[in-house]
């Protein structure tokens, strides 16, 4: 991990402007504010079946941020790797809703595109919402064949036994459905993007301040 | 007693026995389906990650079609689908200020979002509605001594508590136990399949579905059931890869659960579409 040098009760502009994004996509998760809870007991890490090929386990990434080092979780493949199965969160002791905050992680590193080229994650998400804006539904067909084309074409080679034998059993859509209210749902997305202005002031009441650097930046100290 | 069903886009193409043998089953035990109109996909776990309002309002949607059209129980089998619905149910209780947006969003549709839909995995319908006593009278066959591995997935007794306990779930066990069949000793019963990961960090979930056959094959089960269109093809149809990468032999049949319910309850191996599954279940002669 890069060292860097942070004056407690400061913050890089880098740092506070991600924070700032990150506090607003946790924002709306309800209860996302227990993220000052945590004990860093480890259990989330202990419980996570993909945690051996994390690079930061789920506490580490809890640590981090509230030290500050938002930009070290978003570099770290550990956020993409998460599966969503929610074992963490149904076993933290602190009912830190972990996937969810995982998943704001995400949403963080897209918006600023903190990814790897050609990443598996942000391609596929990006076909995905792409064909949910065209159809209404997802194709697995289309969406996997494009993933491939771009990401490593040769795995389709060796994945056409497979697809042909899910074909032969009826089990591979050839066409994707549209449906009737597609027109309905692009209208809604637009709105939706419409709606996403950026907000003056960032959200305060869910900034740590009971650990490592307190009071961060302009942001004032929360009250316990 | 009718219900309305939500599909989901999985259920269309590779999880398609199980929409088949899921009406088949409602079919057998006198339950009405009734499937929602114009349904659309309920953003799975991807759309999460791109952008919150908009993924809660996609989903919300189907949510909305429910409910003008009177349904106070939305099925949904994948356990992808009924997350995300469960999930947009209860953020949008829960928050009037994102339920304010998603409303506003629903307009553009010409819909409103409606607070008494409640969404229920099958799983839940069969066992706690219907009764497993019930089924268990209304079979025509028995599985008795089939060793079974009860697979429930990680999302339908997560995040949500839900219908069943969150890592030791017993509805399938007590079900196909009535039914004569053993489950076998399988603690790794909601661990996770791997979902997507399959396609975005195949080592990672080629390990975990290793980790599942292994435990259901050494403690001696002859089949898996899974509740899950993405359970059902990570662990069936991506058996030859974990095979040529750890040099293994699986070759263990996985069937969605209502497959072979609907076995029990008489009705036909084309109508429950078990000549789709990769791997055949070979029972042994009916009792
Ligand atoms: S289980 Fe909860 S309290 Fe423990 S380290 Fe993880 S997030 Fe923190
Ligand atoms: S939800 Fe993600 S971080 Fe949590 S246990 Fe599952 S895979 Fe690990």
């Amino acid at each position: 991990m890069r060292q860097r040098k942070t004056v407690p009760g400061s913050l890089p502009p880098r740092e506070r402007e991600l924070r700032q994004i990150f506090l607003r996509e946790v924002e709306v998760v309800p209860g996302g504010d227990r993220l000052s809870r945590c004990l860093q007991c480890g259990t989330c890490s202990g419980s996570c079946p993909v945690s051996y090929a994390m690079d930061l386990s789920p506490r580490a990434v809890i640590a981090l941020f509230r030290a500050g080092l938002i930009e070290e979780i978003l570099h770290s493949r550990s956020i993409w790797i998460c599966a969503s199965c929610y074992m963490c969160t149904t076993r933290c002791p602190q009912q830190i809703k972990i996937t969810d905050l995982l998943y704001a992680l995400k949403r963080v590193a897209m918006e600023k595109g903190l990814y790897p080229d050609r990443f598996p994650v942000y391609l596929i998400s990006k076909n995905f919402v792409r064909l949910i804006g065209r159809y209404g539904r997802n194709h697995e067909l289309m969406l996997v064949v494009r993933f491939y084309l771009k990401h490593k074409p040769l795995e389709l080679v060796r994945l056409l036994p497979l697809g042909l034998a899910m074909f032969r059993r009826g089990r591979l859509m050839l066409l994707p459905k549209r449906i009737r209210g597609v027109a309905a749902i692009r209208r809604m997305i637009e709105a939706s993007e419409a709606l996403e202005l950026p907000r003056e002031e960032a959200p305060v009441q869910y900034v740590p301040g009971s650990v490592g650097y307190r009071a961060v930046g302009a942001l004032p100290e929360r009250a316990v | 007693m009718e219900y309305l069903y939500f599909p989901g886009c999985s259920l269309e193409g590779a999880g398609r026995q199980y929409d088949e043998s899921l009406r088949a089953v409602f079919r057998a035990l006198g339950l009405g389906l009734k499937e929602l109109e114009d349904w659309n996909c309920c953003g799975a776990t991807i759309y999460m990650s791109v952008d919150e309002a908009t993924s809660l309002a996609v989903s919300a949607r189907n949510l909305a079609i429910a409910g003008r059209d009177g349904g106070r129980d939305l099925v949904a089998p994948c356990s992808a689908c009924y997350t995300v619905l469960l999930k947009t149910n209860r953020f949008l209780r829960e928050s009037p200020e994102l339920r304010e947006k998603v409303d506003r969003l629903l307009g553009e549709a010409g819909l409103a979002y409606h607070l008494d839909v409640r969404v229920r995995h099958p799983l839940d319908v069969l066992v706690n509605d219907v009764g497993i006593q019930t089924i268990a009278s209304a079979a025509t066959r028995r599985f008795d001594g089939l060793r079974l591995a009860p697979y429930y997935g990680c999302q339908i007794v997560r995040p949500e508590r839900g219908f069943d306990h969150s890592e030791f779930p017993e509805a399938m066990d007590k079900l196909f136990g009535a039914l004569g069949a053993e489950p076998v000793y399988f603690p790794v019963k909601t661990r996770c399949c791997g979902g997507m990961l399959m396609t975005t960090f195949p080592e990672v979930a080629l390990d975990l579905v290793r980790e599942l056959l292994v435990c259901a094959t050494e403690n001696g089960a002859e089949c898996i059931l899974t509740t899950c269109p993405m359970c059902q093809v990570n662990l069936e149809a991506y058996q030859d890869r974990v095979n040529k990468k750890f040099g293994t032999s699986f070759a263990i049949p996985v069937l969605f659960f209502t497959q072979l319910l609907g076995l029990a309850l008489g009705c036909e191996e084309k109508a429950l579409g078990l000549q789709r599954n990769l791997i055949p279940l070979k029972l042994r002669a009916a009792a």
